[in-house]
């Protein structure tokens, strides 16, 4: 990993009849192993700059290489099995069955017939699909289904290189938050060099490992890491795109866990005093205190309900309604925290142990820094 | 001495019903030269419509040409076409499978083109993008998704022959058309009319439900995808 996969050097499109390029020099560099997304208004060329990587659409000037070889050096047909191709109307064939759609690219390749079953079933098993679905027709499928068939056909020979094309446009936002997430955990595990393109700024900042911003005729006004991004936009295009709740997303892009030690918080053991519970809040500079037993968090009570009690556990107390974990987003940490009658977000491991919590101070940090315009 | 006149007054007199049982052979022997030459005519129309089509299609220019060609011979009077081609070709099967064949192409043709027109634009760019080449594309993603389309062709242009083929009694052909230019000409007419008129209508029938069984058969997909 750490090369560049996919290279772009004064790509240029010019449709017959059109006055100006879709895409106009484009010079561009998909490092490999990353999830790269192309987003833009429409008529920025996105989907013309993706497509002249698998020569749907033929460059009418540049160059583009795909791990170092020129695309233009083989034949078409040849130079697309070897990369993954989805877009948004899927595209299954009609006629052949799941299995076989999956198989197609094994069967182009001329793999044997065992080979290309066990490949099969593999992906099925990856994509969480049911092995009943094999023999059915694509027609008899749901949306989301359809679209886990069309990334494992992509995925079918294992290509290095995965090309989608505003995948998730057409499903319900339900389903796709979850082909999102699938992906995100498929590339975990895959380490595909993917280019992704969309119009969706969220979809973009959720997946991207890095975000190619593009203005119409396919100028690149920024590529960078969506951190980056919307930390310091190049322009006031970059700007607008980005559109607002800049500081919400970036919050979006960082985990609880990667804060480090998290706060203790505002909690007493039950052994504890009432006097120390009040304490112990008041140092929160809050008016309520929690209450532990052992690794798991009881509930909390306010002061006064603390007041005179020999042992904070023998104070009757109300629950966290509100949990979050080490992998939840800073984001949906300010969620819980605006969401509980605490005003904090109370977190815990897989096994609800009690890990610490946090207040609105402490995201104050990740909210304000690097606002681009102080 | 009275063999003649015994056969004459027979013929006559005979009830349509014993001229049946006696032509039977006959009758059988037309059927199957009726069934022979719709299906060579019909297999010949394909084979060139479907050559014709691809050639249409890759080549835009072609396009019009071709499909009015195909409606234009569609317009020939069949019962002047075949006399037409007599000179050249004599009273053989190959001038009644001529004919026959010029007029499979108009149905063929049109429903080829508009099958493989309506095949889903995204399937054809996802075929193309797992990298399929050209012809394969063709054969395996194309015609079969055009199926449905073509073999509703296949089914008009079927009946309309089976029809067709009795004019090549003009000829000396013609199947149960045989039957009709005989009886014209005798004076036993109204088994023989009926003959050439009812088997034909019973063989388009039969033909047109056996070709939809083969259209089930082969597209199990579009069941599938509607129940």
């Amino acid at each position: 990993m750490g090369g560049t996969m996919i290279e772009l050097r004064g790509a240029t499109k010019v449709f017959s009849g059109m006055d100006h390029p879709a895409v106009d020099h484009l010079d561009l560099s998909v490092p490999e192993g990353e999830l790269v997304v192309f987003v833009g208004p429409s008529g920025c060329g996105k989907t013309t700059t993706l497509k002249m990587i698998n020569r749907i659409v033929e460059p009418t000037s540049g160059t583009i290489t795909i791990g170092g070889q020129n695309v233009l050096d083989r034949p078409a047909h040849l130079v697309r099995r070897d990369i993954g191709y989805v877009i948004q109307q899927i595209g299954l064939f009609p006629h052949n069955t799941i299995e076989r759609n999956i198989a197609t690219v094994p069967r182009l390749l001329g793999w044997d017939d065992d080979r290309t079953a066990a490949r099969v079933d593999e992906l099925i098993g990856l994509m969480g699909l049911d092995p009943d679905m094999k023999s059915r027709y694509p027609g008899e499928l749901s949306g989301g289904q359809r679209q886990r068939v069309g990334v494992a056909r992509a995925l079918a020979a294992d290509p290095p290189v995965l090309l989608m094309d505003e995948p998730y446009g057409a499903v319900d936002p339900l389903v796709r938050t979850r082909l999102q997430d699938q992906l995100l955990e498929l590339q975990r595990d895959l380490h595909k060099t993917i280019v992704f393109v969309t119009h969706d700024i969220d979809e973009a900042i959720r997946l991207g490992d890095r975000i190619a911003i593009l203005n119409v005729g396919g100028k690149l006004e920024q590529f960078d890491t969506p951190e980056q991004l919307l930390r310091a936009p190049a322009n006031e295009f970059v700007e607008d795109f980005l559109g607002g709740e800049r500081g919400l997303k970036r919050l979006a892009l960082r985990c609880v866990g990667d804060l480090g030690t998290l706060p203790r918080g505002s909690v007493v053991s039950a052994d504890a005093s009432g006097e120390e519970a009040i304490a112990a809040a008041k140092a929160y500079g809050g008016e309520w205190c929690g209450v532990l037993d052992g690794d798991e968090l009881r509930g909390w009570a306010w002061v006064d309900e603390f007041r005179g009690a020999v042992r904070a556990g023998d104070v009757e107390t109300r629950r966290f309604r509100v949990g979050i974990s080490r992998d939840s987003t800073l984001r949906e940490a300010l969620d819980a925290m605006v969401r509980s009658s605490t005003g904090v977000a109370a977190i815990f491991d897989d096994r609800d142990r009690y890990l610490g919590m946090l207040q609105l101070g402490d995201l104050t940090a990740e909210i304000t820094t690097g606002q681009g315009h102080p | 001495m009275t063999g003649p006149l015994t056969s004459l007054v027979l013929g006559q007199a005979a009830p349509a019903g014993q001229w049946l049982r006696q032509n039977g052979d006959v009758i059988v022997d037309r059927g199957i030269e009726h069934l022979q030459l719709t299906a060579i005519s019909i297999g010949l129309g394909l084979v060139i419509s479907i050559a014709l089509s691809v050639i249409a299609l890759r080549y835009r220019r072609t396009y019009r040409p071709i499909t009015m060609a195909a409606g234009v011979v569609f317009t020939i009077p069949s019962i002047a076409l075949f006399p037409v081609l007599r000179p050249y070709f004599g009273l053989t099967a190959t001038t009644a499978i001529i004919g026959l064949t010029l007029y499979t192409l108009l149905f063929l043709i049109r429903n080829i083109l508009v099958g493989i027109e309506s095949v889903p634009a995204d399937v054809v760019e996802a075929a193309e993008g797992q990298g399929y080449a050209r012809n394969r594309l063709f054969v395996e993603i194309e015609l079969p998704l055009a199926l449905p389309v073509i073999l509703a062709g296949v089914r008009i242009a079927t009946v309309t022959t089976i029809g067709l083929v009795t004019i090549t009694g003009l000829i000396g052909y013609g199947g149960f058309g045989f039957f009709i230019f005989d009886g014209l000409r005798s004076n036993l007419y109204l088994p023989k009319l009926l003959v050439g008129a009812l088997a034909p209508m019973v063989l388009a029938l039969l033909a047109d439900g056996a070709l939809q069984l083969v259209e089930r058969a082969l597209t199990p997909w579009s069941r599938r995808a509607a129940g």
